[in-house]
């Protein structure tokens, strides 16, 4: 199996100021990348230089015929207008040229009824504008899925039954997975590298050899607690 | 007779316009940048009543620079919408006054509707015609970009070009209206409707048909109350739309 993603040497920075310096890894397809470090690091950078929304240095080399499906961190809108789930699920197919059944398998995969589908955005609750997000991605039959903190102002059991989801959808369809998280139990479990980026020593590798008590303090400059689960 | 009816066609066709293309402008968190790029118009005309040429020439030409200088700005610098925009419309009105004057400067600001000509009348219908359809065609693109452009990005929109484009509709919708509301109204006939059909809506579908009939009712009704009052229609529609919008306020839908 080949590589989903391979980035070399690239590097970002905002007026002078480097952000993301000389990174180098690689994805292979079907994998699940976790993407960790602290505040301001840099994750939310990378996910933008790899989609190609910012300038950056360094080759990025995504494999023939990748559609990449994209879960943001939050919208660029507010959430008070009259914008239905079913508006941003028509778009994004209209968009990719997908048909009305991509819309409905995208809403059972993610278990989200039409009816909550067909309410204003701004009434839904955290867990499920998360799971419309995700079926937003869905559509087009990404090849890769990328995940800015899909567990962002979601409560604790939506943030579990959300990564179950992830991982669920990620087996069936294949899909390489890349993800911005901070629940390093999450991590631990699901993923098959870790990048951490910081600005000191960046890393990359499995999480049971890159997760370790003394890394994590050395990234977050204080221990931080997570469950290993066997 | 057939004068008449010419002139209310082409007052529905700017207001189906303004109607749609205020939506995304509200959506944009762009009310008061629209309004004040509207403004931008000024100096074209005066330009324009200085050499002699059609007023509605120099108002498109200044327009579809105003809209380049302020795309151009948005892409190179982080500077946002609202501060260029702001700039770019105080430097406008500060050459326009400078350009124009008196009489002119009034029309100019508010509007005035004389006798229409044949090619005003047939230039207005189509470029009413061609905002309609650009919005409608692309209404899926603007949507997309307007909610995240990285995930429009990734979906293959263009979202730069689908930006500039819309600015360029915009500008073309503000130019339609400057007969009958002039630079300082016709800002308010785009924002004003969508503006009411943002709280009314629970769709973005419901959102564009309820701006668009906002905006030919109030054009429609100001335009007959204007006439029995022998004034200048302008200020009647806006009136009557921002009437609306504050009768509507308690209707308002919070979720």
């Amino acid at each position: 199996m080949g590589n989903a993603l391979e980035v070399e040497h690239l590097s970002v920075a905002f007026s002078a100021t480097a952000v993301i310096h000389d990174l180098s890894f690689r994805v292979p397809s079907g994998s699940a990348l976790a993407v960790i470090g602290p505040n301001g690091s840099g994750k939310t950078v990378l996910f933008r230089a790899l989609v190609g929304a910012i300038p950056h240095q360094g080759q990025i080399r995504w494999a023939p015929a990748t559609r990449i499906g994209y879960v943001p961190q939050k919208l660029d809108i507010q959430r008070d207008l009259p914008v239905s789930g079913n508006d941003l699920l028509a778009a994004k197919a209209a968009v990719v040229r997908a048909g009305g059944l991509e819309i409905a398998r995208a809403l059972e995969h993610v278990s989200l009824a039409p009816s909550q589908a067909s309410r204003r955005i701004g009434t839904l609750s955290g867990g499920q504008f998360q799971r419309l997000l995700l079926a937003i991605a869905l559509i087009g039959r990404p090849t890769v899925l990328l995940f800015d903190e899909p567990t962002a102002g979601v409560d604790e059991p939506g943030q579990e039954q959300l990564y179950i989801m992830i991982h669920r959808l990620q087996q069936a369809e294949g899909l390489t997975l890349l993800l911005i998280s901070h629940e390093l139990s999450v991590v631990y479990r699901h993923a098959t590298n870790v990048l951490c980026l910081s600005r000191e020593r960046p890393c990359f590798g499995p999480p049971t050899e890159v997760l370790t008590p003394a890394s994590i303090e050395q990234l977050y400059g204080a221990p931080l607690r997570y469950h290993q689960h066997e | 007779m057939s004068e008449g009816i010419s002139g209310i066609a082409l007052s529905v066709g700017m207001a189906v316009a303004a109607g749609l293309v205020g939506c995304f402008a509200v959506m944009r968190r762009m009310s008061l940048a629209s309004d004040a790029l509207s403004h931008v118009a000024l100096p074209g005309i005066g330009i324009a009543l200085a050499f002699h040429v059609h007023p509605a020439l120099g108002a498109v030409a200044a327009l579809g620079l105003g809209t380049l200088l302020v795309w151009g700005l948005e892409q190179r610098t982080a500077i946002s919408t609202e501060t260029i925009v702001g700039v770019v419309f105080s430097l406008a009105l500060a050459i326009g006054s400078l350009l124009a004057t008196g009489e002119e400067l009034v029309d100019a600001l508010l509007g005035s509707p004389g006798a229409l000509g044949v090619w005003e009348v047939c230039l207005g219908l189509v470029g009413a015609a061609a905002i309609v359809v650009f919005v409608l065609a692309a209404r899926h693109r603007l949507v997309i970009s307007l909610v995240s452009a990285d995930l429009a990005r990734t979906a293959g929109v263009r979202v730069t070009r689908v930006e500039l484009l819309y600015l360029l509709a915009f500008a073309m919708t503000v130019a339609l209206g400057l007969r009958y509301l002039g630079v300082l109204l016709m800002g308010s006939l785009v924002i004003i409707p969508a503006a009411t059909a943002k709280h009314l809506a629970r769709s973005l579908s419901e959102m564009l048909a309820i701006s668009v009939g906002v905006a030919v009712f109030s054009t429609l009704v100001g335009e007959a109350v204007a006439a029995r009052l022998g004034r200048p229609p302008g200020p009647v529609i806006i009136t009557v739309a921002a009437t609306l919008f504050l009768a509507t306020l308690p209707l308002r839908r919070n979720r």
